[in-house]
């Protein structure tokens, strides 16, 4: 009997308990599947290439929590990515770059005020709102580089790519910082306004909650961690391509709700969504190292995100009908 | 005073029309020439019923409110396109049999969606993206990339050629006339329609008023599957091609044909006609930048731009203050 009150407590007051399960199986199938896993040299090129989705989940998280949805982020993505790509150069200077990193956060803030500005001021409806601006900004992506090409500098990518302070890949620090800021701003006031719009915006309201603000904020943030996310992604790969983004904005989603937070809103947290987002990595890397015949590919991922994503519900099932 | 108020049905139909008629002005446009604008009005309503088949299921399972979606719509509609067509293999006498194959694989899909969202509480939107990953997965697997088949000649003469030479109308315009007459008895002249607006206003008081939200969500989501395979049937019927990408460009355009017809995308309001001038709509849209020659960059935006301006024109949710 206390036993079962403890998993439902676990499962009811900590969202990201499941996700951590989760997270834990699959580092320990990637390190059967690759014994060097915690290298570290391989571990650093393995976050490296996971921060991007990290970073877009961490904003598409705060995104969910405030009832809403964005499917621009991927958009934001390429332009940063093509941005940088082209006003920066193979052989641009360093001051140059960090110039541009600037000009990008604008770009992503100014991107994530425009969706705000439709859904929190004009009252549209999110998942329509963002999907006309993924075309806008996914539109100028590919205008801004038609072909493929550009880049960075490789001595700037190498700082992305090399830096490991204290022997620990820089990821690390990026997502601790997150989960530090993260920590602080929910327990802010603006901490409980987001919880109350994503909850019931109405009842919110009522409150004299500044919903409005708040629903505008949440798409600002998302515009931010998109644009840092495209700063990440063309460091990691030092080239331009306006499609780079296309990818993420759904596995962003999948991300957070595999992180254990509710699409409905109101509830959940960042960690959840920051292990969700390492996990779907993992998964990536376990398929290929499990040297799955490439035919089967999309198949079993698709089944091992399906399974996990059912597998609470199972559970729940189970345990129901259980004695 | 009331307020004028005009349906978003009737809004986006009047819009598509304005918008038809300023794209006789373009430089290689139709000019005067009204029977050039005939065969291009019919054509751009034949090419919107594919689109407004798809729209279909994506309108029951966003009306039946609870974050409902169907991203798997685009992936059983590739699904069922290719088993027409390797199954059909240019025998007409075998069509009859590929559509009802159709509408079951189409069902059986949206019934494991159903299952999901509805005992494993699996929001919507990721349980279909799942099996959209599922059902593109085991197309890969089992067609290896290369499919041999043949579209049955009676498939492309009933959907594709106009019914007679007197009627220049194709064939699916009127199969979509039929089919949108059915849509609108299934949601306003039957229980499960009635059922279907209750359980999307709110599941509690739906279900204390003694509607089984239950079953009304393993059967929305299972007719959303047949109705999206029933699509793919028609699509590979027009296309006479399949290729591993031939619904997913639908997907999308299906849930903005929906919010173009103003039903809302939290649930509970809606019409099918609203979904059909939507696909209309978006199809004229999408028809005319293809014919003012623009890079694709400009297009995407223009398209985006347009979206924006449709949604903010009847597509606002009520004020906070109301």
């Amino acid at each position: 009997m206390k036993n079962r009150f403890t998993w439902d407590f676990l499962m009811t007051r900590y969202p990201a308990f499941f996700p951590l399960i989760l997270l834990a199986i699959s580092i320990i199938v990637n390190w059967i599947l690759q014994p060097n896993m915690f290298d570290r040299e391989t571990l650093n090129s393995n976050m490296r290439v996971f921060l991007p989705l990290v970073l877009v989940a961490v904003g598409q998280a705060v995104v969910l929590i405030g009832g809403g949805i964005d499917i621009s982020v991927g958009g934001i993505v390429s332009i940063v990515n093509t941005i940088l790509a082209t006003r920066v150069g193979l052989d641009g200077s360093t001051e140059l770059m960090w110039r541009y990193v600037l000009v990008s956060i604008l770009v992503g803030l100014l991107a994530g005020a425009i969706n705000g500005f439709f859904i929190a001021h004009l009252r549209l409806q999110p998942i329509i709102t963002t999907y006309a601006t993924s075309f806008l900004y996914g539109g100028l992506a590919l205008f801004i580089l038609p072909n493929p090409g550009g880049g960075i500098p490789a001595s700037i990518a190498e700082i992305y790519r090399t830096t490991t302070p204290l022997k620990l890949p820089l990821s690390f620090f990026i997502i601790a910082i997150i989960l530090l800021v993260w920590k602080y701003i929910s327990s802010t006031r603006y901490g409980k306004y987001l919880f109350a719009v994503g909850g019931k915006a109405d009842a919110a309201y009522e409150t004299a909650v500044p919903v409005t603000s708040v629903q505008f904020s949440i798409y600002v943030i998302s515009g931010l961690m998109a644009a840092l996310a495209g700063i990440a992604i063309t460091m990691l790969s030092g080239s331009g391509n306006a499609e780079i983004g296309s990818a993420i904005t759904l596995n962003s989603i999948t991300a957070v709700i595999i992180g254990g937070n509710s699409f409905s809103g109101g509830i959940g947290g960042v960690t959840g969504p920051v292990m969700g987002a390492i996990t779907l990595s993992i998964i990536q890397n376990i398929i290929s190292f499990a040297h799955i015949n490439t035919w089967w590919e999309t198949l079993v991922k698709a089944t091992i995100i399906v399974i996990a994503l059912a597998a609470p519900g199972i559970i729940n099932l189970l345990r129901r009908s259980g004695p | 005073m009331r307020r004028f108020h005009l349906s978003p049905p009737v809004a986006a139909l009047i819009l598509a029309v304005i918008l038809f008629i300023l794209s006789g002005l373009l430089p290689n446009g139709f000019g005067s020439n009204l029977d050039i604008a005939r065969s291009q009005a019919t054509n751009i309503v034949r090419l919107a019923v594919f689109l407004g088949v798809i729209a279909a299921g994506q309108t029951l399972v966003i009306i039946s409110g609870f974050e409902g979606i169907d991203l798997s719509a685009g992936s059983v509609v590739t699904l069922t396109a290719i088993l027409t067509y390797v199954y059909v293999n240019g025998q007409d006498d075998k069509v009859l049999a590929a559509l009802l194959i159709s509408f079951a694989v189409g069902a059986i899909i949206g019934l494991i969606n159903g299952i999901g969202v509805t005992f494993l509480k699996i929001s919507p939107f990721v349980m279909t993206l799942g099996m959209s990953g599922v059902v593109t997965g085991a197309i890969i697997v089992v067609n290896h990339g290369n499919v041999s088949g043949k579209v049955a000649p009676i498939m492309t003469r009933i959907i594709a050629r106009p019914i007679s030479q007197a009627i220049p109308i194709p064939g699916a315009i009127v199969i979509w006339v039929i089919f949108g007459v059915l849509m609108w008895l299934l949601l306003e002249r039957t229980t499960f329609g009635k059922n279907l607006f209750a359980i999307g206003v709110n599941r509690v008081t739906a279900t204390l008023s003694g509607v089984n939200v239950t079953g009304m969500n393993l059967a929305t989501y299972t007719l959303a599957g047949a109705l999206a395979g029933f699509g793919g049937f028609l699509l590979v019927g027009n296309t006479g091609v399949v290729l591993i990408q031939l619904g997913q460009p639908y997907l999308f355009p299906s849930i903005a044909a929906v919010a173009v017809g103003g039903t809302l995308l939290s649930g509970g309001k809606g019409s099918y006609w609203g979904s059909m001038a939507g696909a209309i709509v978006l199809t004229l849209i999408t028809s005319l930048l293809t014919t003012m020659q623009m890079p694709d960059s400009v297009r995407r935006m223009v398209l985006g731009a347009t979206l924006l301006v449709l949604i903010s024109i009847y597509g606002r949710q009520r004020g906070l203050r109301q």
